[in-house]
């Protein structure tokens, strides 16, 4: 395979650096509408289901705390503060600097784990988890209902967060090479690419939050 | 000609396949040929395990009672062939091979943007075939190929969480095969490959490649609800749990009808080729082909409640689906014409390949027409879910998509392999195959219209003599798919070395060397002329006589 | 019908109304099909065998493009697409419309792995078996207990998939005398290749001797099926609470097809579907002034039992005077759901 010598990040297959940037461009992208696509299937069925049992949705969306979901919105936002910081540090070639704002972005991300155990917990205690020990009492609320709601919310924010761990495993991988690879030029194609993925990840949740914590009722 | 012709045959150099023999090599490959190379003997080994399936369930159905096989067991042997069939073989079939050997070439790129990727979406895909093989070993699934819940999430008593992560694993490989060609065929052009410059087999892969993109997330998500409801008892689908059963069907046909544009395109793809090739001929109205394959591939996600006309799905959606399903139906019709028209004025040579493409046509034309049937709401009403739909999707999928395949690999086989097949053997496997194909299925047309259900293990007495028709086409189809692996195989080592370019055809996979250098061509091509840019050639008192070639002596016949 | 030569069926009987008229649109798109098939294969034919490489034809000033040509065989493929699209669609708003007849049989279906329960509104019950009169409209509410399935009748042309959780309807009426089969069509499990029958269609006169013969009904010899849901009614307590004298819950005269208030504000129409549900998930219909206290009976009943309440409820008129079912409800007057 004949590599072209010179210039270290151009993979053989490319002619120069921009076609190879902007195949890596075009690629991220794609993924994310795939992405969009995945998580489509599930905002479809949220649709369709919050029409269906409204009463429902909103008698059980109480039980979810909006201040520990405000949280973590406050604090995945900061995370893709934190990431753009990253890859503006890594176009600059400031090796210190992205190593410690991918440092603080990862810090965020594992404050939203933590947050997540805290309210998946709460609802494993309150035998809000759907499945034979479900229990839900409310008044003019039909239980079944009630439990596609909490079906829905692990199904969605359950996808949201192995797409937040899988950001950290990656921001992980990516900090240990930089750090193997410290003497020589920043690579921040990888760095640019994991950014985007963490913005989408961010992305996502600011449309969860909204639609499980902050169901309208009247 | 362009420069890139100016490519000198190198028998004695360094070509992909000779570079290096070592095991390991191939495992870790990054060249997009290799990696065609290994998906088209992962996808073998899956047809041959789905073929086998296809066997068993003609043989049980020669008579009407189910005597063969217990009727779980006819269960598992239908939902594996279609399952095996339709994830691990068609949907990668002439994508993942044919596409991934050609496509890069026929643009002039030394390799797919991302190599590692490719290789990646072998491996994923290979996991996911070995999930399903696990679901075969550990007694099968029942479910069908469509997962239908309640009974696939609540009711199936077979492994089928593993046989649904098997299919969810494949489908990262078929997202990744077309991420990578979508960026490829976007940013690795060679200079002067216009878009309008590139083959119309670039054109199919491309649209295909969207579907691939588009569609597949959403029936990973679907059938990991089905896993999970399955596995957790979360669920959004089982009535039972206040869920839905529709809204599964909704979701999966969003994925699965295009699926089978994923299927046809490329084989529609390969078909613009191979009749260009021998006609001699550039393929009548190019523009209409290349923007018929996107049209399609637009549409295709717009008509999958078709499938749904019975489910009890409100009944002006039925109409919408209906109209928006007759639709779809044109662009495949003009691309049939102009295939057809192509021909006029031509020098038509009736290699193998060429015989495929003619069959294609006739089995395509009767697919794609019996849909029209399928489409009208009323009339399906009568067929769903008879063996008029199964005839249906086997006239497209394989009279349509394998024959394609067939018909792609004999064309490319001397490129991939550096070796020609026995030519006369190529014709006698055409035609074996377009007679088998047809004694199996037409009759299934007749059984459909008279009532019969699909995926019944027993049926009438009245019946009988049709699905004996069937099963004996079954039969001499089967003899005529042996046939080819035979003389393919026997090839590799006994087959005369081809030539660069054994067809006379343009195309930048033909100047290159066969099997080609390790990337792709000596010296980058650039591109100054039209795609199946053939000169004009007059025979009968025309002035440039001398020009004409003798395409109709077996000027290659080299076996 | 069947080739003459060989004893090969290619045609299926037609024993509805709407099967004639379907065969016509049928072999109108065969006619179309074979015309196109013609078209192409002629094409193809002719032009291998007349450019063949080599052949002297005249290749003189050969076409890459034609827009007019290329126009005329998308759009003529496309008026002719359209067409059997505007007839199939009438015909299929005609095969679902209800049949307005005074006397159409409303029949109930539950289907469960693997059989098919069809309950007489005057309480007889077959497994497998469907027996009803010629010329008359039947209308079939079907159900399913557990998988989906579908019932289908070749000879009627048309098939329903039967979901569970909700009621679905079919419309046909029968027009030849005699016996044809009834399948499963949507894939249900192990035995779904046996979950098959028979329609019977009897002339009336052998109709009515069928039916006195066979009066043997869910709660016993000449029991209807809303006497047998008056009697699980009372079985399940349901009057201590919807009674005029309780007003725990709503008094259910008058119920079927009136439009309800629920507590939420939305308005719906009393039909199957909302019966069933406020049978078994009563929380979420609670209707508006009334407290919600009924327990859900998910569960608890079978498709059949829900059916006998409905239809029990269906009997209950607006005067709370007569509670008691009236005999003869077995006429079903068209009503849309």
């Amino acid at each position: 395979m004949s590599t072209h010598e010179g210039d270290m990040y151009v993979g053989h297959q490319f002619e120069d650096a921009e076609q190879q940037l902007d195949s890596y461009s075009i690629g991220m992208w794609l993924f994310l509408v795939t992405e969009v696509l995945f998580f489509g299937g599930l905002f479809l069925a949220y649709i369709i289901y919050r029409t269906r049992y409204t009463q429902a949705f909103v008698a059980a969306h109480h039980e979810l705390d909006w201040r520990l979901g405000g949280l973590n919105t406050v604090i995945l936002i900061t995370s893709s503060l934190t990431m753009a910081l990253a890859v503006r540090a890594a176009v600059l070639n400031r090796m210190k600097a992205v190593l410690g704002w991918l440092g603080l972005t990862l810090l965020c991300a594992s404050g939203f784990m933590v947050v997540k155990y805290v309210e998946y917990s709460a609802k494993f205690e309150h035998h809000l988890f759907p499945g034979p020990k479900f229990e839900f009492q409310h008044a003019g609320v039909d239980s079944g209902q009630a439990q596609m709601f909490f079906n829905l919310y692990f199904a969605m924010t359950g996808l949201h967060g192995a797409h937040v761990l899988i950001g950290m495993i990656t921001m992980m991988v990516l900090a240990i090479r930089l750090w193997l690879m410290r003497k020589q030029r920043v690579d921040f194609i990888p760095i640019e690419l994991t950014g985007l993925y963490w913005h989408f990840v961010d992305l996502v949740w600011i449309f969860l939050f909204p639609l499980f914590y902050l169901v309208g009722g009247n | 000609m362009s420069a890139a012709s100016t490519v000198v045959k190198q028998p004695e150099a360094v070509n992909y396949l000779n570079v290096d023999n070592r095991i390991k090599s191939w495992l870790l490959t990054e060249d997009h040929k290799r990696i065609g190379i290994l998906y088209l003997i992962t996808i073998s080994l899956m047809f041959l395990a789905g073929g086998i399936f296809a066997m068993l369930i003609r043989l049980e159905l020669l008579t009407p009672a189910g005597d063969l096989v217990m009727s779980d067991t006819y269960n598992k042997m239908f939902t594996m062939h279609g399952v095996i069939m339709i994830f691990f073989f068609l949907i990668p079939s002439i994508p993942a091979v044919l596409g991934n050997f050609c496509l890069p070439i026929m643009i002039g790129a030394r390799d797919v943007a991302f190599p590692r990727l490719n290789l990646a979406s072998w491996y994923v895909f290979t996991a996911g075939a070995i999930l399903g093989i696990t679901a075969l070993v550990l007694g099968g699934v029942d479910t069908g190929w469509t997962f239908y819940t309640p009974y696939s999430s609540s009711f199936s008593h077979t492994p089928v969480i593993i046989a649904v992560s098997g299919v969810f694993v494949a489908g990262f490989a078929s997202i990744f095969t077309g991420l990578n060609f979508i960026v490829t065929i976007h940013k690795m052009r060679a200079p002067g490959m216009t878009w309008l410059r590139l083959p119309l087999f670039v054109w199919a892969q491309y649209a295909t490649s969207l579907i691939m993109v588009l569609g597949t997330p959403v029936v990973a998500i679907t059938l990991l609800l089905v896993a999970v409801e399955r596995g957790l008892r979360i669920g959004i689908f089982d009535p039972a749990l206040g869920g839905d059963p529709v809204l599964f069907q909704h979701l999966f046909w969003f994925y699965s009808h295009p699926a089978v544009y994923i299927m046809i395109l490329p084989g529609m793809g390969v078909m613009s080729e191979l009749i260009a090739t021998f006609s001699r001929k550039r393929i009548f109205g190019y523009e209409f082909v290349a923007y018929s394959s996107l049209a399609i591939a637009v549409l295709s996600f717009l008509v999958w409640g078709h499938h749904m006309f019975v489910s009890g799905q409100s009944m002006y959606l039925s109409m919408v689906f209906s109209v928006l399903s007759t639709l779809v139906a044109i662009p495949s019709a003009v691309k049939i014409f102009n295939w057809t028209v192509t021909m006029h004025k031509g020098h038509v040579a009736l290699y193998s390949p060429m015989l495929y493409a003619l069959g294609f046509i006739g089995l395509f034309t009767i697919g794609g027409l019996t849909g029209l049937f399928l489409s009208a709401t009323a009339v399906d009403i009568h067929l769903h879910d008879t063996y008029f739909v199964v005839a249906h999707f086997h006239y497209v999928m394989v009279g349509g998509a394998i024959v394609a395949f067939l018909g792609g690999l004999h064309y490319w086989w001397p490129k991939m392999t550096g070796r020609m097949y026995p030519e006369p053997w190529g014709k006698l496997s055409a035609l074996v195959v377009f007679i088998g194909f047809n004694l199996t299925f037409f009759p299934q047309f007749i059984l459909g219209y008279l009532g019969m259900p699909r995926r019944y293990h027993s049926y009438p007495d009245e019946w009988q003599t049709l699905n004996v028709l069937s099963s004996a086409g079954a039969t001499i189809l089967a003899s005529g798919f042996i046939l080819v692996a035979v003389y393919l195989l026997w090839s590799l080592r006994y087959g005369a070395k081809a030539p660069a370019n054994p067809w006379d055809a343009t195309g930048l996979e033909w100047k290159t060397s066969s099997p080609p250098p390790p990337t792709n061509f000596t010296q980058r091509p650039i591109i100054t002329e039209e795609a199946y840019n053939y000169p004009i050639v007059l025979s009968n008192n025309g002035e440039p006589e001398e020009a004409m070639k003798q395409e109709g002596a077996e000027k290659h016949e080299h076996a | 019908m069947r080739l003459p030569f060989a004893n090969i069926p290619i045609w299926p009987e037609g024993a509805s109304k709407a099967a004639h008229e379907l065969d016509l649109l049928y072999l109108v798109i065969v006619g179309l099909t074979v015309f196109f098939c013609t078209i192409v294969f002629g094409l193809v034919v002719y032009f291998v065998a007349k450019y063949y490489a080599g052949s002297k034809a005249d290749r003189a000033n050969p076409t890459f493009h034609n827009m007019p040509l290329e126009l005329a065989w998308s759009l003529i493929p496309l008026a002719l697409g359209l067409f059997v699209f505007g007839w199939a669609a009438k015909l299929f708003v005609e095969i679902q419309a209800p049949i307005q007849s005074e006397n159409a049989l409303n029949i109930y279906v539950v289907g469960k792995q693997w059989m098919w329960q069809m309950q007489h509104p005057t309480g007889q019950r077959e497994n497998n078996e469907l027996h009803i009169p010629v010329g008359r409209p039947v209308k079939l509410t079907l159900i399913s207990q557990d998988v989906i399935h579908s019932f289908y009748v070749p000879a009627f042309r048309t098939k329903a998939d039967v979901v569970p959780g909700r009621y679905r309807t079919l419309w046909f009426e029968p027009t030849k005398v005699g016996k044809y089969h009834l399948f499963c069509a949507e894939f249900c499990g192990t035995k779904h290749s046996e979950m098959i029958g028979w329609v019977y269609i009897l002339s009336p006169e052998d109709y009515e001797k069928w039916l006195q013969d066979n009066r043997w009904g869910m709660g016993g010899e000449g029991v209807t099926v809303a006497q047998a849901g008056e009697a699980l009614f009372q079985q399940l307590k349901c009057t201590s609470c919807h009674s005029p004298e309780q007003r725990i819950g709503p008094p259910l005269s008058g119920l079927y097809g009136s439009t309800r208030t629920l507590s939420d504000g939305r308005k719906v129409v009393a039909d199957y579907d909302y019966l069933r549900q406020a049978i078994l998930e009563p929380q979420a219909v609670t209707v508006s002034g009334y407290e919600p206290i009924m327990p859900p009976y998910r569960g608890q009943l079978t498709e059949q039992e829900v059916i006998q309440l409905i239809e029990y409820i269906k009997t209950l008129s607006a005067s709370p005077a007569s509670p008691v079912a009236n005999a003869k409800p077995s006429i079903d007057t068209g009503d849309r759901q």
